[in-house]
């Protein structure tokens, strides 16, 4: 369920980098109101743990695949769920930045889906239906329904991010159709696998589990903060939908006031500008966009409906050209930094 | 991923980052700050953006070669990013199926572009994030953060989970590998695996308890210490701003789009 970097707009990855610092901030505020000594190395440990339970796998009944622990459920029972989300945050940075898995700009997006769902979504429905001491037979259906929950509520999440997006062509019904009947499945294996090691500690070391923290939160308070990053991502994704300026221009044109960048008239700026114009014969590729682009410069404008197929052949092969050249140069920027580093 | 692969993988791509060149000792805020800049100039293209994203490979080429990081292992691990492009990109042939672009008698769909466009961002965004690593570490990078605003116990835990990853990651190996062994090439079934994970679950949790009394012994505060702090020097400003500068002379301008024509003016 990562989101990837290449499926994300900035602005929905912001929103969404913004929604998961302040579950942050107010995990860390949470933790330190409670000061225990011994929290801070288990946690590390655990994320330790976590980590490399994620890369152990097991195979799924009557599949043939096999599956990874999802493990944010998992550490709010044994932890409470303000310590398990800073646990799963700091497994997807470690995750991001060594194995570029999910990617930097959906972070927030991947912290928020596999953090915040099961950690106060969840883990508040598995306490409700488990009780205080479940029976093996209570603590898995409490596990299935909880992990249920909090990954099909993911699931919804990352659709929503990538319709918002605007860069996968997917529908919004087929992807939906798509993503819940199969998250519903990896959510009752999540489910099963998180009971199995909840009844095997409780059996080996019932201390472990009496002295998890109980949930303190109020229901009311973690609804209404879902509401708002519910709100403002939905807001997102009507304004930046695929089909209006993209996040960057967007803030140009906002800060502008512009819908270019009015750079300042410089010799430099000029030429470059001028050179742009000539380059340009139909700016932006010839692509779907010119139509609301609206700036066609006026060789292109006269240009009869005749020609325009040759000039749109031409852009193209400009830029193939042009994306040739600039890979080389950057492949010769390499080499260069390369001799100049071995000589050093 | 194996427990084994993951382990090595990560070891060597860390160890990349204890070398000496000038982009090591770099303030890690600077690093950091220009490669967030990257990835939002590079993510925030429109969905059909295809040769405007190729310039902006110059980025990581010239970080990993100023830095005389190992290129083939890295061009590896950046690859490893493309299945999954491939998989999240492949729906859109298939639904945006409106001819783009005409190269004589091939149309080619804005379902096959946008697909290029999504395994190029792929390249570009997992080529930044390693890079970042490989030129900076990881302790750095979440001291960088931690400056910048992070809060102190998302550092702290950052730092621990680093320090114990490969411990308890050796100790998966040897269970696993102990499994397999004994189990005759049967794998592993879910309650098989609660009572594996389960075990690996009450060490970490012992381990934890060694840990504390340790740091107790040692007069732990909180804290992690490293060398002295690092400051935003002259360099760190140069590099920013010229980093910086370029990407959005790359982002705002068409680049692509100049160097063929030129070339083209030329030939012609």
């Amino acid at each position: 369920m990562h989101m990837a970097d290449a499926l994300l707009s900035p602005v929905v990855g912001g929103t969404m980098w913004a929604a998961t610092a302040v579950t942050v901030a107010y995990c860390s505020r949470r933790l330190r109101e409670e000061p225990d000594d011994r929290r801070v190395p288990l946690m590390g440990v655990l994320g330790a743990f976590l980590f490399t339970a994620q890369m152990i796998n097991f195979s799924i009944p009557g599949t043939g695949s096999s599956g990874h622990l999802g493990g944010g459920l998992l550490l709010a029972i044994l932890v409470g769920p303000h310590a398990a989300f800073l646990v799963v945050a700091s497994v997807l940075i470690v995750q991001a930045l060594f194995f570029a898995d999910g990617g930097l700009l959906a972070l927030g997006c991947n912290i928020f889906n596999l953090g915040f769902f099961p950690a106060f979504i969840g883990y508040p429905l598995y306490r409700r239906l488990a009780g205080a001491e479940p029976g093996t037979a209570r603590a898995t259906f409490a596990a299935i329904a909880a992990a249920v929950v909090s990954l099909q509520l993911g699931a919804v999440a990352v659709v929503l991010a990538t319709v918002a997006s605007g860069i996968s062509a997917l529908p919004f019904g087929t992807f939906a159709l798509f993503m819940l009947p199969v998250h519903l499945a990896i959510g009752i294996v999540e489910g099963l696998v998180t009971a199995a090691v909840v009844v095997f500690v409780r059996a080996t070391r019932p201390d472990i589990l009496r002295n998890a923290a109980p949930s303190k939160h109020s229901v009311a308070a973690v609804a209404a903060a879902f509401a708002a990053v519910a709100l403002a991502l939905g807001g997102a994704g009507a304004w930046f939908a695929s089909k209006s300026p993209d996040g960057l221009e967007w803030s140009i044109a906002r800060t502008t006031g512009a819908g270019e960048p009015d750079s300042p008239q410089t010799a430099v700026h000029d030429a470059l500008t001028r050179l742009q114009q000539r380059a340009a014969v139909l700016p932006h590729y010839g692509f779907r966009q010119d139509e609301h682009r609206g700036v066609l410069p006026d060789e292109a404008r006269a240009a009869s409906s005749l020609n325009r197929t040759s000039d749109r052949l031409g852009t193209s092969v400009a830029g193939l050209v042009g994306g040739a050249i600039a890979l080389l140069l950057a492949l010769l920027v390499g080499f260069a930094l390369r001799r100049k580093a071995q000589s050093a | 991923m194996t427990p084994v692969a993951g382990l090595l993988d990560f070891r060597r791509l860390d160890l990349l980052a204890a070398g000496d060149s000038a982009l090591h000792r770099l303030d890690p805020r600077a690093k950091v700050i220009v490669t967030l800049v990257f990835i939002v100039c590079t993510m925030s293209f429109d969905r059909y953006a295809v040769a405007s994203l190729i310039p902006f490979f110059v980025f990581p080429i010239a970080v990993i070669t100023a830095a005389r990081l190992p290129i083939a292992f890295l061009l590896h691990k950046v690859a490893l990013v493309l299945p999954v492009a491939l998989l999240i990109g492949l729906p859109n042939p298939w639904f945006d199926r409106e001819v783009m672009l005409q190269l004589g008698a091939l149309q080619i769909s804005g379902g096959w572009i946008s697909l290029l466009s999504i395994m190029l961002r792929s390249l570009l965004a997992a080529a930044a994030a390693i890079a970042l690593v490989a030129v900076t570490g990881f302790p750095a990078i979440c001291g960088a953060l931690e400056r910048m605003g992070m809060p102190r116990p998302l550092a702290v835990q950052l730092l621990f989970l680093y320090r114990y990853m490969t411990v308890l990651g050796e100790e998966a190996v040897r269970m696993t590998v102990a499994r397999e062994q004994r189990g005759g090439g049967r794998p592993l079934s879910i309650r098989l695996y609660g009572a594996l994970v389960g075990r690996l679950l009450l060490r970490t949790w012992d381990r934890a308890e060694r840990i504390y009394l340790a740091m107790c012994a040692r007069g732990f505060t909180g804290d992690f210490r490293g060398g002295p702090p690092s400051r935003l020097g002259r360099l760190e400003i140069a590099y920013v701003a010229g980093w910086c500068g370029l990407l959005l002379l790359l982002r705002t301008q068409d680049v692509t789009q100049w160097l063929g024509a030129a070339a083209l003016g030329v030939l012609r």
